[in-house]
Protein backbone atom coordinates (compact mmCIF):
# COMPACT_ATOMS: atom_id res chain seq x y z
CA UNK A 1 0.00 0.00 0.00
CA UNK A 2 1.29 3.26 -0.96
CA UNK A 3 2.23 5.51 2.18
CA UNK A 4 -0.25 8.56 2.55
CA UNK A 5 0.67 11.42 1.71
CA UNK A 6 1.30 14.41 4.31
CA UNK A 7 -2.12 15.92 3.41
CA UNK A 8 -3.90 13.10 3.97
CA UNK A 9 -2.32 12.11 7.34
CA UNK A 10 -3.42 15.78 8.25
CA UNK A 11 -7.07 15.51 7.29
CA UNK A 12 -7.41 12.06 9.27
CA UNK A 13 -6.03 14.03 12.48
CA UNK A 14 -8.11 16.86 12.07
CA UNK A 15 -11.22 14.90 11.57
CA UNK A 16 -10.42 12.42 14.06
CA UNK A 17 -9.50 14.69 16.68
CA UNK A 18 -12.75 17.48 16.11
CA UNK A 19 -15.07 14.63 14.89
CA UNK A 20 -16.01 16.19 11.94
CA UNK A 21 -16.39 15.01 7.99
CA UNK A 22 -13.70 14.77 5.96
CA UNK A 23 -15.45 16.89 3.44
CA UNK A 24 -15.52 19.96 5.37
CA UNK A 25 -11.65 19.24 6.08
CA UNK A 26 -10.95 22.06 2.58
CA UNK A 27 -7.12 23.90 2.84
CA UNK A 28 -9.45 27.53 4.08
CA UNK A 29 -11.18 26.32 6.66
CA UNK A 30 -10.25 28.08 10.04
CA UNK A 31 -10.11 25.14 12.58
CA UNK A 32 -12.05 27.40 15.46
CA UNK A 33 -14.31 29.40 12.97
CA UNK A 34 -15.25 26.79 10.56
CA UNK A 35 -14.79 23.26 12.27
CA UNK A 36 -16.10 24.05 15.72
CA UNK A 37 -12.98 23.86 17.81
CA UNK A 38 -12.69 24.63 21.14
CA UNK A 39 -9.63 26.11 22.85
CA UNK A 40 -9.27 21.95 24.20
CA UNK A 41 -9.49 21.04 20.74
CA UNK A 42 -6.58 23.19 19.18
CA UNK A 43 -3.98 21.99 21.63
CA UNK A 44 -5.31 18.42 21.35
CA UNK A 45 -4.84 18.81 17.78
CA UNK A 46 -1.51 20.45 18.21
CA UNK A 47 -0.51 17.44 20.52
CA UNK A 48 -1.63 14.90 18.22
CA UNK A 49 0.69 16.30 15.15
CA UNK A 50 3.33 16.25 17.47
CA UNK A 51 2.87 12.91 18.00
CA UNK A 52 2.56 12.25 14.11
CA UNK A 53 5.07 13.68 12.67
CA UNK A 54 7.81 13.68 15.41
CA UNK A 55 7.95 17.62 15.73
CA UNK A 56 7.61 19.82 18.50
CA UNK A 57 5.52 22.59 17.69
CA UNK A 58 6.44 25.47 20.33
CA UNK A 59 3.40 28.13 21.17
CA UNK A 60 4.31 31.06 19.28
CA UNK A 61 4.24 28.58 15.79
CA UNK A 62 0.99 27.05 17.17
CA UNK A 63 -0.51 30.25 17.43
CA UNK A 64 -0.06 30.91 13.67
CA UNK A 65 -1.55 27.65 12.87
CA UNK A 66 -5.39 28.53 12.11
CA UNK A 67 -6.06 27.08 8.68
CA UNK A 68 -5.64 23.38 7.45
CA UNK A 69 -3.64 24.87 4.84
CA UNK A 70 -1.44 26.46 7.52
CA UNK A 71 -0.63 23.34 9.43
CA UNK A 72 0.51 21.13 5.95
CA UNK A 73 2.67 24.40 5.22
CA UNK A 74 3.96 24.81 8.22
CA UNK A 75 4.91 20.76 8.35
CA UNK A 76 6.43 21.20 4.82
CA UNK A 77 8.58 23.63 6.21
CA UNK A 78 9.77 22.03 9.03
CA UNK A 79 10.44 18.68 6.97
CA UNK A 80 12.85 20.87 4.71
CA UNK A 81 15.07 21.79 7.35
CA UNK B 1 -7.42 -10.29 36.95
CA UNK B 2 -6.67 -11.84 40.00
CA UNK B 3 -2.77 -11.69 40.46
CA UNK B 4 -1.07 -8.44 41.06
CA UNK B 5 -0.23 -6.36 44.07
CA UNK B 6 -3.33 -4.46 43.73
CA UNK B 7 -5.52 -7.62 43.14
CA UNK B 8 -8.84 -6.89 44.91
CA UNK B 9 -8.79 -3.21 45.46
CA UNK B 10 -11.21 -0.78 43.98
CA UNK B 11 -10.20 2.74 42.74
CA UNK B 12 -11.48 5.77 41.94
CA UNK B 13 -9.97 7.93 39.31
CA UNK B 14 -10.11 11.49 38.90
CA UNK B 15 -8.83 13.39 36.44
CA UNK B 16 -8.17 11.31 32.90
CA UNK B 17 -8.64 14.01 30.02
CA UNK B 18 -7.15 11.81 27.19
CA UNK B 19 -4.66 9.18 26.76
CA UNK B 20 -1.75 11.42 27.73
CA UNK B 21 -3.26 12.21 31.20
CA UNK B 22 -0.91 11.15 34.11
CA UNK B 23 -4.30 9.90 35.41
CA UNK B 24 -4.74 7.31 33.12
CA UNK B 25 -0.77 6.18 33.21
CA UNK B 26 -1.75 5.80 37.09
CA UNK B 27 -5.24 3.94 35.81
CA UNK B 28 -3.36 1.59 34.01
CA UNK B 29 -0.66 1.02 36.17
CA UNK B 30 -3.27 0.11 38.78
CA UNK B 31 -5.05 -2.33 36.54
CA UNK B 32 -2.25 -3.96 35.34
CA UNK B 33 -1.82 -5.29 38.80
CA UNK B 34 -5.73 -6.06 39.29
CA UNK B 35 -7.09 -3.28 40.56
CA UNK B 36 -11.18 -2.43 39.24
CA UNK B 37 -11.09 1.34 38.47
CA UNK B 38 -14.03 4.02 38.34
CA UNK B 39 -13.17 7.06 37.00
CA UNK B 40 -14.93 10.82 36.47
CA UNK B 41 -15.17 13.18 33.74
CA UNK B 42 -15.28 16.70 33.38
CA UNK B 43 -18.11 17.77 31.90
CA UNK B 44 -19.52 16.56 28.53
CA UNK B 45 -16.70 18.05 26.84
CA UNK B 46 -14.26 15.09 27.83
CA UNK B 47 -17.16 12.09 27.85
CA UNK B 48 -16.14 10.89 25.20
CA UNK B 49 -12.51 10.54 26.07
CA UNK B 50 -13.08 9.00 28.97
CA UNK B 51 -15.65 6.58 27.75
CA UNK B 52 -13.07 5.23 24.94
CA UNK B 53 -10.62 4.72 27.25
CA UNK B 54 -12.42 3.22 30.25
CA UNK B 55 -14.13 0.27 28.23
CA UNK B 56 -10.80 -0.78 27.22
CA UNK B 57 -10.97 -1.88 31.02
CA UNK B 58 -14.80 -3.74 30.66
CA UNK B 59 -17.72 -2.43 28.74
CA UNK B 60 -19.49 -1.89 32.02
CA UNK B 61 -16.62 -0.08 33.78
CA UNK B 62 -18.07 3.02 35.65
CA UNK B 63 -17.68 6.26 34.43
CA UNK B 64 -19.65 9.38 36.14
CA UNK B 65 -19.58 13.35 35.50
CA UNK B 66 -17.99 15.15 38.25
CA UNK B 67 -16.95 18.61 38.51
CA UNK B 68 -14.85 18.71 41.85
CA UNK B 69 -15.95 22.30 42.80
CA UNK B 70 -19.42 21.07 43.04
CA UNK B 71 -20.03 19.12 46.79
CA UNK B 72 -23.29 17.91 44.80
CA UNK B 73 -21.86 16.70 42.38
CA UNK B 74 -18.89 15.01 44.65
CA UNK B 75 -21.81 13.47 46.61
CA UNK B 76 -23.57 12.02 43.30
CA UNK B 77 -20.17 10.75 41.86
CA UNK B 78 -20.06 8.49 45.15
CA UNK B 79 -23.13 7.11 45.10
CA UNK B 80 -22.67 5.93 41.82
CA UNK B 81 -19.50 4.34 43.20
CA UNK B 82 -21.24 3.11 46.25
CA UNK B 83 -23.98 1.28 43.48
CA UNK B 84 -21.36 -0.23 41.93
CA UNK B 85 -19.03 -1.26 44.99
CA UNK B 86 -19.04 -1.72 48.98
CA UNK B 87 -15.74 -0.66 49.11
CA UNK B 88 -13.26 1.53 47.63
CA UNK B 89 -9.32 1.08 48.37
CA UNK B 90 -8.03 3.73 46.15
CA UNK B 91 -8.27 6.70 45.05
CA UNK B 92 -6.54 8.69 42.93
CA UNK B 93 -6.43 13.19 42.70
CA UNK B 94 -5.32 14.38 39.19
CA UNK B 95 -6.96 17.58 38.43
CA UNK B 96 -5.56 20.69 38.58
CA UNK B 97 -6.49 24.39 37.13
CA UNK B 98 -5.56 27.61 36.73
CA UNK B 99 -6.91 30.25 34.21
CA UNK B 100 -4.59 30.54 31.27
CA UNK B 101 -3.99 33.88 31.65
CA UNK B 102 -2.97 33.31 35.56
CA UNK B 103 0.00 31.04 33.80
CA UNK B 104 1.73 33.30 31.86
CA UNK B 105 3.40 36.85 32.74
CA UNK B 106 3.82 37.98 36.19
CA UNK B 107 2.09 36.17 39.51
CA UNK B 108 1.79 39.62 41.26
CA UNK B 109 -1.15 40.23 38.25
CA UNK B 110 -3.14 37.10 39.48
CA UNK B 111 -6.34 38.26 40.04
CA UNK B 112 -8.57 37.58 43.21
CA UNK B 113 -10.96 35.14 41.27
CA UNK B 114 -8.19 33.40 39.41
CA UNK B 115 -6.33 32.90 42.99
CA UNK B 116 -9.44 31.47 44.54
CA UNK B 117 -10.63 29.37 41.39
CA UNK B 118 -6.77 27.51 41.28
CA UNK B 119 -6.65 27.04 44.39
CA UNK B 120 -10.67 25.88 44.47
CA UNK B 121 -10.10 22.87 41.65
CA UNK B 122 -6.37 21.55 42.39
CA UNK B 123 -6.24 22.22 46.12
CA UNK B 124 -9.50 22.07 48.08
CA UNK B 125 -11.00 19.38 46.11
CA UNK B 126 -8.60 16.74 47.50
CA UNK B 127 -10.12 17.32 50.29
CA UNK B 128 -13.83 17.25 48.97
CA UNK B 129 -13.17 13.85 47.57
CA UNK B 130 -11.72 12.74 50.53
CA UNK B 131 -14.21 13.20 52.42
CA UNK B 132 -16.81 11.83 50.56
CA UNK B 133 -14.70 8.81 49.42
CA UNK B 134 -13.65 8.25 53.21
CA UNK B 135 -16.74 6.21 54.41
CA UNK B 136 -16.43 4.07 51.68
CA UNK B 137 -13.38 3.13 52.34
CA UNK B 138 -13.59 0.71 55.56
CA UNK B 139 -10.61 -1.28 55.19
CA UNK B 140 -8.21 1.15 54.96
CA UNK B 141 -6.84 2.41 51.96
CA UNK B 142 -4.16 5.20 49.69
CA UNK B 143 -5.04 8.32 48.46
CA UNK B 144 -2.76 9.86 46.08
CA UNK B 145 -2.35 13.09 44.92
CA UNK B 146 -0.37 14.77 41.96
CA UNK B 147 1.75 18.13 42.39
CA UNK B 148 5.04 19.77 41.10
CA UNK B 149 8.32 20.98 42.37
CA UNK B 150 6.50 24.91 41.47
CA UNK B 151 5.26 24.02 44.79
CA UNK B 152 8.47 24.76 46.60
CA UNK B 153 10.78 26.63 43.91
CA UNK B 154 9.65 29.44 41.50
CA UNK B 155 9.06 28.51 37.95
CA UNK B 156 8.47 31.30 36.23
CA UNK B 157 4.89 31.01 33.93
CA UNK B 158 3.41 28.65 37.21
CA UNK B 159 2.67 31.19 39.10
CA UNK B 160 -0.75 30.92 40.97
CA UNK B 161 -0.57 27.33 40.50
CA UNK B 162 2.76 26.89 42.19
CA UNK B 163 0.93 28.25 45.04
CA UNK B 164 -1.61 26.44 44.64
CA UNK B 165 0.28 23.54 44.33
CA UNK B 166 1.58 23.84 47.82
CA UNK B 167 -1.51 23.92 49.32
CA UNK B 168 -1.95 20.70 47.52
CA UNK B 169 1.00 19.36 49.46
CA UNK B 170 -0.23 20.36 52.53
CA UNK B 171 -3.57 19.51 52.58
CA UNK B 172 -2.01 16.26 51.78
CA UNK B 173 -0.32 16.10 55.31
CA UNK B 174 -3.24 17.35 57.16
CA UNK B 175 -5.11 14.74 55.21
CA UNK B 176 -3.02 11.96 56.29
CA UNK B 177 -3.01 12.98 59.77
CA UNK B 178 -6.66 12.71 60.13
CA UNK B 179 -7.10 9.98 58.46
CA UNK B 180 -4.13 7.88 60.01
CA UNK B 181 -6.18 6.21 62.11
CA UNK B 182 -8.78 4.68 58.84
CA UNK B 183 -5.41 3.13 58.01
CA UNK B 184 -5.60 5.24 54.85
CA UNK B 185 -2.00 6.84 53.59
CA UNK B 186 -2.22 10.45 51.72
CA UNK B 187 0.73 11.02 49.79
CA UNK B 188 1.62 13.13 46.57
CA UNK B 189 3.38 12.17 43.89
CA UNK B 190 5.85 15.21 42.68
CA UNK B 191 6.37 14.77 38.94
CA UNK B 192 8.77 15.98 36.46
CA UNK B 193 7.05 17.91 33.54
CA UNK B 194 5.05 15.65 31.13
CA UNK B 195 3.53 16.71 28.35
CA UNK B 196 -0.08 16.72 28.78
CA UNK B 197 -2.89 18.58 27.42
CA UNK B 198 -3.32 20.92 30.52
CA UNK B 199 0.61 21.13 30.85
CA UNK B 200 0.39 23.10 27.21
CA UNK B 201 -1.62 25.63 29.62
CA UNK B 202 1.45 26.94 31.29
CA UNK B 203 3.29 29.55 28.73
CA UNK B 204 6.46 28.10 27.68
CA UNK B 205 6.25 24.57 28.64
CA UNK B 206 8.45 23.28 25.94
CA UNK B 207 11.42 25.24 27.54
CA UNK B 208 10.87 23.36 31.09
CA UNK B 209 11.05 20.01 29.76
CA UNK B 210 14.32 20.85 27.45
CA UNK B 211 15.45 22.34 31.08
CA UNK B 212 14.96 19.34 32.91
CA UNK B 213 16.38 17.42 29.79
CA UNK B 214 19.41 19.79 30.81
CA UNK B 215 19.93 19.30 33.87
CA UNK B 216 18.19 16.85 35.65
CA UNK B 217 20.75 13.74 36.98
CA UNK B 218 19.46 11.54 35.00
CA UNK B 219 19.56 13.40 32.34
CA UNK B 220 16.25 13.13 30.81
CA UNK B 221 12.12 13.74 31.44
CA UNK B 222 10.15 11.28 32.81
CA UNK B 223 7.81 9.13 31.17
CA UNK B 224 3.92 8.19 32.34
CA UNK B 225 4.81 4.89 32.53
CA UNK B 226 7.57 5.64 35.57
CA UNK B 227 4.59 7.81 37.23
CA UNK B 228 2.29 4.95 36.68
CA UNK B 229 4.65 2.81 38.32
CA UNK B 230 5.08 4.59 41.50
CA UNK B 231 1.24 5.44 41.48
CA UNK B 232 1.08 1.80 41.66
CA UNK B 233 3.90 1.29 44.28
CA UNK B 234 2.17 4.09 46.77
CA UNK B 235 -0.75 2.58 46.21
CA UNK B 236 0.32 -1.50 47.45
CA UNK B 237 1.14 -2.53 50.70
CA UNK B 238 5.12 -1.91 49.80
CA UNK B 239 4.20 1.57 50.76
CA UNK B 240 1.94 0.17 54.03
CA UNK B 241 4.24 2.91 56.00
CA UNK B 242 4.43 5.92 53.68
CA UNK B 243 1.92 8.77 54.63
CA UNK B 244 1.84 12.29 53.94
CA UNK B 245 4.94 12.11 51.88
CA UNK B 246 5.49 13.53 48.61
CA UNK B 247 7.43 11.46 46.60
CA UNK B 248 9.67 13.32 43.75
CA UNK B 249 9.24 11.35 40.18
CA UNK B 250 11.56 14.22 38.58
CA UNK B 251 15.07 12.49 37.13
CA UNK B 252 16.41 13.77 40.27
CA UNK B 253 15.71 17.25 39.29
CA UNK B 254 14.63 18.91 42.89
CA UNK B 255 18.33 17.31 44.34
CA UNK B 256 19.83 20.81 42.24
CA UNK B 257 21.24 23.68 43.66
CA UNK B 258 22.09 25.06 40.02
Amino acid sequence: MAEKSLEDKVKDIIVKQLGVNAEQVTPEAKFIEDLGADSLDTVELVMAIEEEFGVEVPDEDAEKLQTVANVIEYLKDKADL
Amino acid sequence: MSQGLLAGKVGVVFGVANKKSIAWSIAQAWASQGAKLMFNYQGERLKDNVEELASTFGADTLIHPCDVTSDEQIDDFFKAVSARTDRVDLVLHSVAYAPREALEGKFINTTREAYAMAHDISAYSLLGVSRAAVPLMTQGGSVIAMSYYGAEKVVPHYNVMGVAKASLEATVRYLAYDLGERKIRVNAISAGPVNTLAARGIAGFGIILKHYEEHAPLKRNVTTDEIGATGAFLASDGAASITGQTIYVDSGYSIMGM
